[in-house]
């Protein structure tokens, strides 16, 4: 068999997927053996100008991750689709943002204000801001482009597959992996893939009472949660309800801390945030508008948590500008 | 003029650039080098509870994660002015050092060792990791990667996630360790103890038996007279987790020992707008441009600053290694940018023996792993010793804990400026008049930052491969006549 | 305000839908920007129905059901009030106006109340100006641009 042709990028990333990948341990050594690695910025050796080269649709498979937050991004994400068979979005920020993409609840003028300008240590009097095109003495300097939001992966070029995660468990990621080896019929197209069909909660082994009341929203600043008792049950909020399983339960489980999302959406949910308010709301312990305000107003930022991981994909998408 | 282009530097295409000018005697006139990525961390945290913030941070690097997840969390106990119990003390820097060991190895071997174990002059094909397995065999090659997952394990057992970790809160640590748990981490760290001394070894064999190699060191490309940046303990032996930050000039002299919210009193960042990272300095002597020297405003931040302003190492191997190395290098402070190499390798000891003196805690496996804040919120900073560099994290809330503010002084942005300077020098030394530019010329730049293990390349660090470096020669009118590419 | 409002309002089949006809039938006049959708009960709205709503062009989003106790399926209405609640707060962070969204009690008998409540929620809508989520949210010239 011939060995498949594979790309890995990272766009607007920590690297931390990569990172997933390379976890995988000795197995990536099967990779080795099963594909040639044309691309892969953060651990080989790789140029624009060899991707550019390749034909189109030479790559068999790209995990594609990172959010696209600048025309760099932009740039190789549409390069990366011309020259790949297949094209997976890999983790959370391409699946759905992911946590740069909280920025989108400011204006870009702000955050790079913020950044540059206002920031305590930052001593700037007149005010420069990085643009793309800088005039110096000898000649011009060219940086990215800084987009006024971030996008997902699929906002910006045609996916074929999700990979969800921040980053995606490295077993999980194996199975993919392993799959894409194989030679098996892939999936249908648009599928998420390396995770369950099931809610997190379906596969959290934490004690759930059936009739759930929440009197009072609590955080963890002020409180020691029990290590066996759902979190919701405690009144801490946990995205586990509208959240896609397959992570290995590494927050509630391992962690004993509360799911912030990173998943993303279970099959037939289509906001994140929206689900949550809709599946939430209703375990409020009162039916009086003040007192459910009075309880809300315990969690002001209920955007930032139930949008964690996926603020691009929601239906609002960014702070109206 | 002449503008030659390196982009991309390091094993990020796109994630850093570098553009040198020359003159029409065809030497270096000057140098810049630019970071193409923002995300933004500082304005997006604002508004969001401040106990989230150390769930959030670590997506700043997923490389070096916990740093984020420990300055977070230190700053989060500053804003509710609550001091944590010393198991999760203990338990938070068991966990941050199996970051250290897991970095430092997946550095050195990956990135490092090839230019000294293969010579830097060798076979470009071999001039990697597997390179390195082929010499020293295979045995040990497999080692090396059983040394890093040891990292990330330990790292796991005793938070519970490694990348993008979610064990620090308001008080404390999550969860306890168990007598399970301490085991295997002690076990870990054992065998990491065994690693850090056989890697020493071996720079010690290849390295510093081989006069070419220490000419390189020593010799006057790679040498910085930059002041020195680090965390210090009560005893100013190297400490990562926690202590003040000490700074030591050019010379030796302690010129700052600044605790976390002191650090505004200290240093200062610049912005320049053809880069999205900014340049910090030391207020003491203001922005004074990418210069050497004692009136500069330059520092570094390094494992080789983090040694240099240091009087010894805290454990006892590392110690001894430690002076090892100063005797060889001909005192403190130690400028020589390549010695970097030496220094990660000093800390990886100390880092596992570190997580063995913690694992054998008397106290690591007790239940008592937070302290409940009732304090009301306010204003904290936070500093730890991150692999890259110190790193500052300040938060300001309100009253119910949201965050207000926030700013960050990361890592590898404390070094911005001392990058751009040894890139600098490095080219100047090569790129002379009636000199034809060549590989070689790649090769050196490409070592004089790699040695700062900069982490916008977040420089990896397990498989094969190296810089990939293009260098475009463009003519004055910005034409290109030539590129060299290595492979 | 240089169009009409564009309003999307979710009645409750049982009341409100009720009441919204017993306008309809008694010849009282009220705002004709409104569309009515009828669901079953208040308390089936998904909250993602408002939002998408929002995103795909309304400028204000009208719930009604039946008043508290008189809920055909005896709780629905107070889940919607929770979620309502909820979502108002949250879209504040999205630079929402939060009175672009409304709750109301409407019984079978009170054609009056809704013909008045949807004119006063059409005039409010029309004070917060157009909301044009779609297109305000298209990325600006050089973002996300499709290639030639
Ligand atoms: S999904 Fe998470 S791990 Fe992956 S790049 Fe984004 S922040 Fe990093
Ligand atoms: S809400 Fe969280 S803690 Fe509760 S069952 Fe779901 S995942 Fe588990
Ligand atoms: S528990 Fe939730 S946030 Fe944590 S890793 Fe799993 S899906 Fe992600
Ligand atoms: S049936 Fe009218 S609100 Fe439930």
């Amino acid at each position: 068999m011939s060995k498949l042709n594979l790309g890995i990028y990272w766009a607007a990333s920590c690297g931390g997927c990569d990172v997933a990948i390379l976890d995988i341990h000795e197995k990536i050594l099967d990779v080795n053996d099963a594909c040639r690695i044309h691309l892969w910025p953060i651990a080989m050796d790789f140029k624009y100008e060899d991707i550019k080269e390749l034909e189109d649709s030479f790559l068999d498979v790209t995990l594609f991750n990172g959010a696209i937050r600048n025309s760099e991004n932009e740039e190789l994400a549409r390069l990366l689709r011309r020259k790949s068979k297949v094209m997976v979005s890999f983790g959370s920020c391409a699946h759905t943002g992911g946590i740069p993409a909280l920025a989108n609840l400011y204006d870009k003028t702000d955050l790079l204000n913020r950044v540059y300008v206002e920031s305590e240590s930052t001593v700037n009097p007149e005010k420069i801001i990085p643009t793309p095109k800088t005039e110096v003495e000898e000649s011009c300097l060219e940086i990215p482009e800084f987009y006024d939001r971030v996008y997902s992966l699929a906002q910006v070029v045609d996916v074929d597959y999700f990979v969800p995660g921040c980053p995606p468990n490295p077993e999980r990621i194996w199975e993919v992996l392993e799959l894409i080896i194989s030679g098996k019929e892939l999936p249908p197209k648009g599928s998420v893939i390396g995770a369950t069909n099931k809610s997190l909660c379906d596969e959290c082994e934490r004690e759930k009472k059936d009739d759930k009341k929440i009197a009072e929203f609590r955080r963890i600043d002020r409180m020691i949660p029990d290590p066996e008792i759902c979190f919701l049950d405690q009144g801490l909020i946990c995205l586990g309800p509208v959240t896609r399983g397959g992570c290995g339960l590494q927050c509630v489980k391992q962690s004993a801390m509360p799911c912030r999302g990173c998943y993303g959406l279970p099959p037939d949910i289509s906001d994140q945030g929206a689900k949550m308010i809709s599946s939430l709301a209703p375990l409020i312990d009162s039916n009086d508008p003040d007192k459910i305000k009075e309880i809300l107003d315990q969690q002001p930022d209920l955007a930032g948590y139930f949008y964690r991981f996926s603020m691009s994909e929601s239906y609002l998408e960014r702070k109206k500008p | 003029m002449k503008k030659i282009m390196i982009d991309p530097i390091t094993r990020l295409e796109g994630h850093g650039k570098i553009t040198i000018f020359l003159n029409d005697e065809g030497e270096v006139a000057n140098t810049y080098f630019s970071i193409p990525e923002l995300r933004g961390f500082e304005k997006f945290l604002e508004g969001r509870p401040v106990e989230e913030a150390p769930r959030i941070v670590p997506r700043i690097c997923g490389v070096c994660p916990a740093c984020h997840h420990m300055a977070a969390g230190k700053a989060v106990d500053a804003v509710y002015n609550v001091e944590i119990p010393s198991t999760a003390k203990k338990l938070r820097e068991l966990f941050f050092m199996g970051e250290f060991i897991h970095s430092h190895v997946a550095h050195f071997y990956a990135l490092s060792a090839p230019d000294f174990v293969m010579g830097p002059g060798s076979d470009k094909a071999k001039r990697h990791i597997l390179g390195i397995v082929e010499k020293v065999g295979l045995e040990i090659g497999q080692k090396v990667l059983t040394y890093r997952k040891h990292g990330h394990e330990i790292m796991k057992r005793v938070g519970g996630k490694c990348t993008h970790p979610v064990y620090n809160v308001p008080g404390g640590v999550s969860r306890p360790l168990s007598e399970e748990q301490r085991a295997d981490v002690r076990k870990m760290a054992e065998e990491c103890i065994e690693l850090g001394q056989f890697s020493l070894k071996l720079f010690e064999d290849v390295v510093l038996k081989n006069s070419a190699y220490m000419d390189l060191i020593t010799g006057p490309v790679y040498r910085l007279h930059i002041h020195n940046m680090g965390l210090v303990d009560e005893n100013n032996k190297v400490n990562f987790y926690d202590g003040k930050v000490r700074v030591v000039d050019v010379k030796g002299s302690e010129i700052a020992k600044y605790s976390p919210q002191e650090y505004l009193d200290n240093i200062e960042e610049h912005v320049e707008s053809y880069s999205y990272l900014k340049y910090p300095y030391l207020k003491k002597f203001g922005w004074t441009g990418f210069n050497e020297g004692e009136e500069s405003g330059v520092y570094h931040s390094t494992p080789l600053s983090r040694l240099n302003v240091a009087d010894g190492m805290a454990t006892p191997l590392a110690q001894a290694e430690y002076e090892k190395f100063y005797d060889a290098v001909g005192g403190k402070p130690c400028d020589m940018v390549l010695a970097m190499h030496w220094a990660r390798l000093i800390e990886l000891l100390y880092a596992s023996e570190r997580a063995l003196e913690l694992a054998v805690d008397e106290e690591i496996t007790s239940p008592d792993v937070r302290t409940l804040p009732t304090e009301t919120p306010s204003e904290g900073i936070g500093i730890v010793e991150a692999q890259r560099g110190t790193l500052t994290h300040h938060y300001k809330t309100d009253k119910n804990g949201i965050i207000t503010k926030a700013n960050l002084v990361v890592g590898t942005t404390n070094n911005n400026s001392a990058i751009t300077m040894s890139i600098k020098k490095a080219a100047a030394s090569l790129i002379t008049k009636g000199k034809e530019i060549d590989d070689e010329v790649l090769n050196m730049i490409e070592m004089a930052f790699r040695a700062y293990d900069p982490c916008f390349s977040c420089a990896t660090h397990s498989l094969p491969g190296h810089m990939p470096l293009q260098v475009t020669f463009l003519n004055p009118d910005g034409d290109t006549f030539k590129v060299l590419t290595r492979s | 305000m240089n169009r009409d409002p564009k309003i999307v309002a979710f009645l409750c089949h049982w009341c409100s839908y009720t009441g919204a006809d017993l306008a309809g039938t008694s010849r009282v006049k009220y705002s004709p920007h409104v569309r009515i959708i009828r669901i079953m009960c208040s308390g089936r709205i998904d909250t993602a129905f408002v939002l998408k709503a929002l995103r795909e062009g309304a400028d204000g989003v009208l719930i009604c059901g039946c008043h508290p106790g008189d809920c055909h399926y005896q709780s629905g209405n107070d889940k919607a009030l929770k979620r309502h609640i909820m979502l108002k707060q949250m879209i504040g962070q999205f630079g929402v106006e939060p009175e672009r969204i409304r709750l109301e009690w409407i019984s079978a008998s009170e054609g009056d109340l809704f013909a008045k409540i949807v004119d006063n929620f059409t005039e409010q809508v029309k004070n917060l100006g157009p909301l044009n989520w779609k297109e305000t949210m298209r990325p600006k010239s050089g973002e996300y641009h499709e290639q030639t």
